[in-house]
This record gives structure tokens, sequence and C-alpha cells, in this order.
């Protein structure tokens, strides 16, 4: 067996072209460097961390970056366990995490969790204790909010998930979760459950919304980026990087790339809020 | 010369077997080891009988033991019926030609990886499932236990076909000889004669079936509640293991799943000792 299918929810992203196009000022400090800088956990952050890494590997073919999901207890436990490099984080680290693995914190960006339905579903607008109701269980048909005559089904993420923490805070005031709610394991996991079943609901980083998933206005106000932006969409949090103490070497120019102009970019096109 | 060389390689081979025994012990000791200090503050009954709400402070397995229990037993009962259809068919009714190519063929789908089964399973199967029950998501221990039957099925089904081909060819003579159609000396002869050997291979399928993981993450939707008919969605442990992995290292969830790899280690251990009791007993009695 190849190591490759071992971790088989790694995602190793690695492009080795020859010719390594003209160094933009964000990329310039990786012209020295090489090595391999491993990271993981957050699924929310994946699309800017893949992005990223792709650029810098284009720029400099002697950086290998490789890039894992598992959520965001998986990154602060890798990196404090000194498993990988960067351990992404969809929710601050508790303080005792902190404590514990010495963890430095960069927040990079502001992430709204938005909660989601199929496209056909004609539900697209709920009260905040509408939504409660639902996720506990209490309101469980389609027609009680004017759907169709069917049950809701429920989906959430695991007790680890950085978007369940910050959902289940913010969007459900730390209200009751159903038992009978469908768990998977990431953001994009939950995005294809939602995209194949009609009747179901569930919630998902704003950032991963697209015509799959069709997102549901919380109070009148629907999630998008400038709702997040302006604050009028409550249901956000910060995005994470963490490092076992102060970062060096690459490390810390891949973390510093995320908040140059280019790593900007990388961020509000992937939806997600640069952090000031 | 040729005596020392011998004895390298009998200590060598003695040295491998006694560490891969030592390691299937030490992982047991391990997991107990690190469950235990679960197993001090709940006790034994909390971790086996009470629901699974780690905000609560409960953390116990018994959802995901009955689930894992649901699903795989189902399973055994979809894939029993066609492994004993396929087998029938490559033992004795089909022509040599046709039944070798059935068998490469069963085989190969022994070797395809269980996340494709799954994967098949999520686009085709699930949405089936709700549209033709009209309630739930189609994720649930229905779809989950036929994916796994199908999973299980080529390995019942050689399973049996060995045991068919062990019955001594003078039994099946006997037979023809006295004019029995192929079904008679199916019913009559071969079955009764194989008895043990498709217990074995309904045994090591169950446990197959209970060890894998993939198909029921994928399939069975993982809520940790006890699904009260076969159209709900259901946990098993080896799922629970694996969406609670990412738990933080001192936190009880995360001890908790080291019950869980208990409960699953002394399960296979039970198999084998079953599959290794009746193989025994038939070496008696033959």
């Amino acid at each position: 067996m190849k190591k490759l299918s071992i971790i088989s929810l790694a995602l190793i992203v690695s492009v080795l072209l020859a010719c390594s196009p003209a160094f933009s000022d964000s990329l310039a400090p990786f012209k020295s460097e090489k090595g391999l800088l491993k990271i993981s956990g957050g699924t929310a952050h994946i699309p800017v961390m893949k992005e990223a890494a792709q650029q810098i590997m284009m720029a400099n073919p002697e950086i290998q970056i490789s890039i894992a999901g598992g959520g965001s207890g998986v990154g602060i436990k890798q990196v404090g366990e000194g498993l990988v490099d960067i351990g992404n984080s969809g929710r601050k680290a508790t303080d005792e995490e902190i404590g514990r693995h010495q963890l430095k914190l960069y927040q990079w960006a502001i992430d709204g969790v938005a909660p989601v339905v199929n496209p056909q579903n004609k539900v697209k607008e709920l009260s905040q204790s509408q939504l409660m109701d639902i996720f506990s269980g209490k309101l469980n048909n389609w027609k009680q909010l004017g759907g169709a005559d069917r049950n809701i089904n429920i989906y959430t993420r695991d007790e680890a998930s950085g978007t369940r923490a910050v959902f289940w805070k913010k969007g459900l005031k730390k209200g009751p979760i159903s038992s009978g709610a469908h768990v998977v394991v990431s953001n994009g996991a939950m995005k294809s459950a939602i995209a194949q079943d009609p009747y179901g609901i569930g919630y998902v980083s704003v950032g991963h919304i697209d015509e799959m998933v069709a997102p549901v206005a919380l109070d009148g106000v629907v999630p998008t980026i400038q709702t997040v932006q302006d604050g009028t969409y409550k249901v956000a949090r910060g995005l994470y990087s963490n490092t076992k103490g102060e970062p060096t070497g690459l490390t810390k120019k891949f973390i510093d790339f995320l908040y140059t102009d280019e790593g900007k970019k990388i961020i509000e096109k992937r939806g997600f809020i640069p952090a000031q | 010369m040729k005596r020392y060389r011998e004895l390298i390689a009998e200590r060598a081979f003695l040295l491998s077997a006694l560490t891969s025994s030592a390691i299937t012990v030490a992982i047991l000791a391990f997991m107990v080891f690190m469950g235990l200090p679960l197993l001090k503050q709940g006790g034994l009954y909390q971790l086996l009988f009470k629901p699974w709400a780690p905000f609560q402070g409960s953390f116990g397995i018994y959802p995901m033991i009955i689930g894992t229990g649901a699903i795989s037993l189902l399973s055994l009962l979809f894939a029993f019926p066609l492994s004993l259809g396929c087998s029938f068919l490559i033992g004795s009714i089909a022509p040599q030609s046709v039944s070798k190519w059935f068998r490469r063929l069963i085989e190969l789908m022994t070797g395809i990886p269980t996340v494709i089964y799954g994967f098949v399973g999520v686009f085709l199967l699930v949405p089936i499932v709700r549209e033709l029950f009209g309630s739930g998501s189609g994720l649930c221990i229905l779809t989950a236990a036929l994916v796994l039957g199908i999973m299980i099925t080529p390995t019942m089904t050689l399973f049996f076909c060995d045991s068919f081909d062990r019955i001594p060819k003078a039994y099946l003579d006997a037979a023809d000889a006295l004019g029995a159609s192929p079904v008679q000396k199916l019913l009559y002869v071969i079955l009764p004669a194989a008895k043990h050997g498709m217990i074995n291979g309904v045994i090591l399928s169950l446990g197959r079936a209970v060890g894998d993981t993939l198909i029921a993450l994928m399939l069975a939707g993982n809520s940790v509640r006890v699904a009260e008919s076969v159209l709900e969605p259901a946990r098993t442990l080896t799922a629970h293991i694996a969406l609670v992995i990412a738990a933080d290292y001192e936190s009880p969830e995360f001890r908790s799943i080291f019950a869980c790899g208990v409960v699953l280690y002394l399960f296979t251990m039970a198999v084998t000792f079953l599959v290794r009791y009746l193989t025994f007993s038939k070496d008696q009695t033959v």
C-alpha cells in the first residue's frame, strides 16, 4: 500500500512545475526557502489553504505543502503534538488548549456559518426560534413551515467541529440538537449531503455556499459575505491558524502570506472576509 | 551446516510469531488502560447502557452497540440468501465454464475497497430508499445494511464454495448413482455435509460486517439516537470511533472510544474463538 492511500482523508497538493513564474511581492519571501510544510485541521480553511499552497509551490517548486482536513479538533490536537506545522481551527482554541500546547493563534479571516437547505426546498427563510425548534426536533415537518409534507432531516457535524461550535453557540443560542440528527464529518460532506437530500437542513461555512445548496435567511438576513462583513448576519466566527510556540522559517512565511495583499485576495475569492 | 540454518530459520519464525501475538495482546492492554479512567468514573454500566450526550456528561455507547448489531445482522440477512444462490450456481448448477468465470468475478469483488461501495450507495441507493419509502433521508439502517450485505456476499460465497468443494467425491457419486437430481443432491447431500464450513463463512462475514467503518459512516446517517425502524439513521461503533477521534485527547469523549475499541475487540475475539471451536468440533466428528 502506498502511503497516499493510508491517509485517505488527506488532500495532498503537490504541484511540481519546472518553470517558475516571476515572484510577486507577496511571494518574494519564499524565494530562498525549501522543504515540507504540513497543515491540517478545520475543513472550512481548506479552499484558502489549497490555493495559497498552490501559488507558493508554483513560485518555488522546492517547497512542498501538504494539506489535510480532520476538523478543528484535529487541527489543534495535531499541531499541539508536533505532527503538523500549522493546525487550523474554526474556533478560538480554549485557554486550556493554548496553555497545554503553548499555541500561538493567528486569526486571518472572518467567516459566517449559515443554515442551508436543498435548492429545491421552498423554505428559504426562518426565524431564529424556528431554527432552534427545527434542530431540537420540535418542528419536524416542512409543511409546518410552508414546504412539502415531508419530515425534516437534520444534519449536524461531529462534536469536535468548529463550525458546529459556532452554529450551536450563536445560531441556536446553545439550544439542544436532536439526537436523531444525521452527523457528517466535514463542510464538504455537509454540502453534498444537503445537495442530495431535498428535505434536509444543515449548516456550512458561508465560504462553502454555491449553487449546490441554498442559504436560509435568518430573521430576514441572508447570510452572504456582505452581511457577515457588515455585521448584520450574526452567526460568524474567526478562522484561525495555530502554531506550537512562535512560528519560524517556512511556517512563519506561510502565515505572513495570508496577511499580504495576495493572501487577502485568495481569502476574499474563497468567500471569507480577510482580518484587518 | 544445514541444521544450523534450520535452527536460525526456526528461531526467526518463533520470534515473528511471538512479536505478532504480543502486539495483539498489547493492543488490548493499551485500550483497556486508556479507557480505564472513564470506567472508574462512571462504571461499565453507564458506558454500556447510557445514551451519548457529551455536553450533558453522558458518554454511553449503548446506541452504537445497538446500531452495529442491527446493521450487521440485517446485512447478514441480505447476504445469506444471495451467497447461497451464488454458491449453488457455481458449485453445482452451472456448467463448468460458466461457474469458473463466475468464481473469478466473485474473487475480484472481494477486493473492491469498501469506500467504493459506500460511494456508489450514496449516489444510487440513498435517493431510491428515500423516495421509495417516502420518509427520512435515505441515510438509514436499511441502506447501510443493503450495501454492507452486497459487500460481504463475495466473501461468504467463496466460503460456501470452498466448503462445497471439500465434500468427498464419493458422496456425490453415491447420490448420482441413486439417480438424484442436481437439486436433490444439493439439498440432501451437499448442504448437510457442508454445514460446518458454511457456518464458519457466515460468522467470518459477520465479523467483516461489524468491522467495516466506511459504509456505515457514509450511509447509516450516524445519529446517536437508538433507531425505532430500519428507515431511521443509526451509528455503528466503528463509525463512532471515526467521528470522535477528532476530539481533544484529554476529554472523556476521547476516552470513551477506547471502550468502543475494547467492545469491538472482544467481539472479534469471540467470533474467532467461535470459528475455532466449530472447526475443532467438526474435526472431531469426521
